[in-house]
């Protein structure tokens, strides 16, 4: 028998590790430097999300979304609200539908305003890390304005959003997206023509355009080889048909072209931000069916209807028509969609979801063949993964 | 849309629901279908979006194995659907779909649905060795064990769980709009009488 020797050695990558970026093992061939094969190994962050919704009525539901992906969680909250909604057979008042894509767009800019610091981080630069985290902050005192909690907003309920933006809140949010674009030129002025950034990354972990869509890749991941598909553009929710933007796409599909999406996008969503504001109308913020939505305070004081109604709604909460609908959102990351069933209820029967990150990462293993183990933190800074979403 | 897709093979029953197509087909025809979904230039259905499973307990085809597609060129998304009975096998489409990889071993993980041919149908979700397929309706939401570090031992231990209290699903559900059937010694309380 003839005897071969293998020059490739094993070694294990996190699941304690500061590049990847959470709770990713993963087990690399390497021959010399060079990987030959990258498994991530997943679920160490399982948390059973989609069993433990079984069990919850659909309004206890919804907390459960801001801790999927921990860095954007409006957006997920956002499909949840939408499935129910079809469901329901409910349509949500103009005034909600502005607020929610306002917040969507606040969420895809904090989303970015970490992945791209940390991606850089990965790869190098500490300085934009410190820069960005002093923006979110000013972002994030926004999603405390309005929902009391700087991330688990539990914000878009079923039926429109929690509580109606505070006063004054659209002149310092216009105010504050003034701003912001300086903001971005300074944090590009660190970043994109910055040599040690280029050579990490431009021409790293390619990824053609069939092969994305082949994986299932969306998202900015998608766009940077070049396919200019948004759903908020081909399947608009809520006021995304009201609103004028750009879809940035890249060229090559390299680490680097996902940077320069990611950028271009919080431009995009500033703007969009700045049209929703110039078009929001005061008005109501839910749909006024107390069936849904829980009545007013005040009016729980004095009549008995609205306080049986309270006591109902967080009891037993409402019956959802039975039926399956799928549901995807534009999330920073990619299309997220949950997938609901309702056997009639007022509990889901099934709710799966679908993150961007798992199909992202299991591209991983493709997109860092025959690149250096060093080049495995800027592949995975670059695909935007957060392990919240992916074991779910 | 709707004519091209009753012509495929093995597609039984095609139900437009709000600009969503709910299309219900034939396991066995599985992997024709999903190459004719795919290549046909009108329906260019190019990218798998999800694969899951619904469990139904009591029924004889206990799982509802879902295949969510998009097509990218048609601006369509379309769910498939068929039905599995609990020890059955379905043919993996890994070859069609790079990404059903994943989505299979998940399905499998949380199901304990069989694909076969799939390259690599290991667990995924759940801890190594772990037992039972968590999603399944009769599998408890406390699962059955759970783990902690020992410091006699001085590692991590897996042990039965222990609940201090047993767990409780509350079953809130009553008729929202008032009882339907009329309670002892309230027969005079309609506009009726």
């Amino acid at each position: 028998m003839k005897e071969v020797e293998l020059n490739t050695t094993t070694i294990n990558f996190g699941p304690q590790h500061p590049a990847a970026h959470g709770v990713l093992r993963l087990v690399v061939e390497l021959e010399g430097e060079v990987v030959q094969r990258a498994e991530p190994h997943i679920g160490l962050l399982h948390r059973g999300t989609e069993k433990l919704i079984e069990y919850k009525t659909y309004l206890q539901a919804v907390p459960y979304f801001d801790r999927l992906d921990y860095v954007s969680p409006m957006c997920q909250e956002h499909a949840f609200a939408l499935a129910t909604e079809n469901l329901l057979g409910i349509n949500v008042p103009e005034r909600a539908k502005y607020i929610r894509v306002i917040f969507a767009e606040i969420t895809r800019i904090l989303n970015h305003l970490l992945n791209i610091p940390a991606y850089a981080a990965d790869i190098g630069a500490v300085t934009p890390f410190l820069w960005c985290f002093e923006e979110r902050e000013k972002l994030l005192e926004f999603h405390e304005a309005v929902s009391g909690a700087r991330f688990h907003a539990a914000y878009f309920r079923p039926g429109g959003v929690h509580q109606d933006m505070p006063e004054g809140m659209e002149e310092k949010l216009f105010e504050h997206f003034k701003t912001f674009p300086i903001f971005i030129d300074d944090l590009e002025s660190l970043l994109t023509n910055n040599r040690i950034l280029r050579q990490r990354s431009v021409d790293i972990g390619i990824i053609s355009k069939s092969e994305a869509i082949e994986w299932g890749c969306s998202g900015p991941v998608l766009r940077s080889t070049g396919v200019a598909w948004d759903l908020r553009r081909s399947q608009p929710y809520d006021a995304y048909d009201q609103v004028d933007f750009e879809v940035p796409v890249g060229k090559k599909g390299d680490c680097f072209d996902r940077y320069l999406v990611r950028i271009e996008e919080m431009r995009q969503s500033i703007s969009i931000i700045n049209q929703c504001l110039n078009k929001i109308k005061p008005g109501p913020i839910s749909i006024e069916d107390n069936k849904i939505t829980p009545p007013k305070r005040n009016q729980m004081k004095k009549s008995m209807e609205a306080l049986i109604h309270h006591f109902k709604l967080f009891t037993e909460g409402y019956r959802v028509p039975a039926g399956q609908v799928y549901s995807a959102v534009e999330a920073p990351k990619g299309e997220f969609g949950v997938y609901l069933v309702s056997d009639g209820s007022s509990k889901p029967y099934r709710c799966k979801i679908r993150a961007p990150g798992f199909a992202h990462l299991q591209t991983l293993d493709h997109l860092s063949k025959g690149h250096l183990m060093a080049d495995i933190a800027a592949i995975l800074g670059s695909l935007d993964i957060v392990f919240g979403e992916i074991d779910r | 849309m709707i004519k091209i897709l009753t012509k495929i093979d093995g597609i039984n029953n095609i139900l437009e629901n709000n600009n969503l197509l709910e299309i219900e087909f034939e396991k066995n025809n599985i992997i024709k279908i999903f190459n004719e979904l795919k290549d046909k230039t009108e329906l260019n259905f190019n990218q798998l979006l999800d694969i899951t499973a619904v469990d139904y307990p009591s029924r004889e085809f206990r799982f509802d194995l879902i295949y969510i597609l998009q097509s990218l060129t048609k601006n369509k998304k379309i769910i498939l659907k068929t039905f599995i009975k609990e020890n059955e096998k379905i043919e993996s489409i890994t070859n069609i779909h790079k990404s059903a990889d994943w989505y299979e071993r998940e399905c499998y993980d949380l199901f304990g649905i069989e694909f076969i041919n799939h390259p690599d149908l290991r667990r995924i979700m759940t801890d190594y060795n772990f037992e039972g397929y968590p999603l399944r309706k009769d599998f408890p939401l406390t699962g059955h064990t759970e783990v902690r570090y020992d410091d006699l031992e001085k590692k991590v231990i897996y042990e039965p769980v222990k609940l201090t209290q047993e767990f409780r699903n509350f079953d809130s559900e009553s008729p929202w709009e008032g009882m339907e059937n009329k309670l002892f010694g309230d027969e005079k309380s309609s506009d009726d009488n």
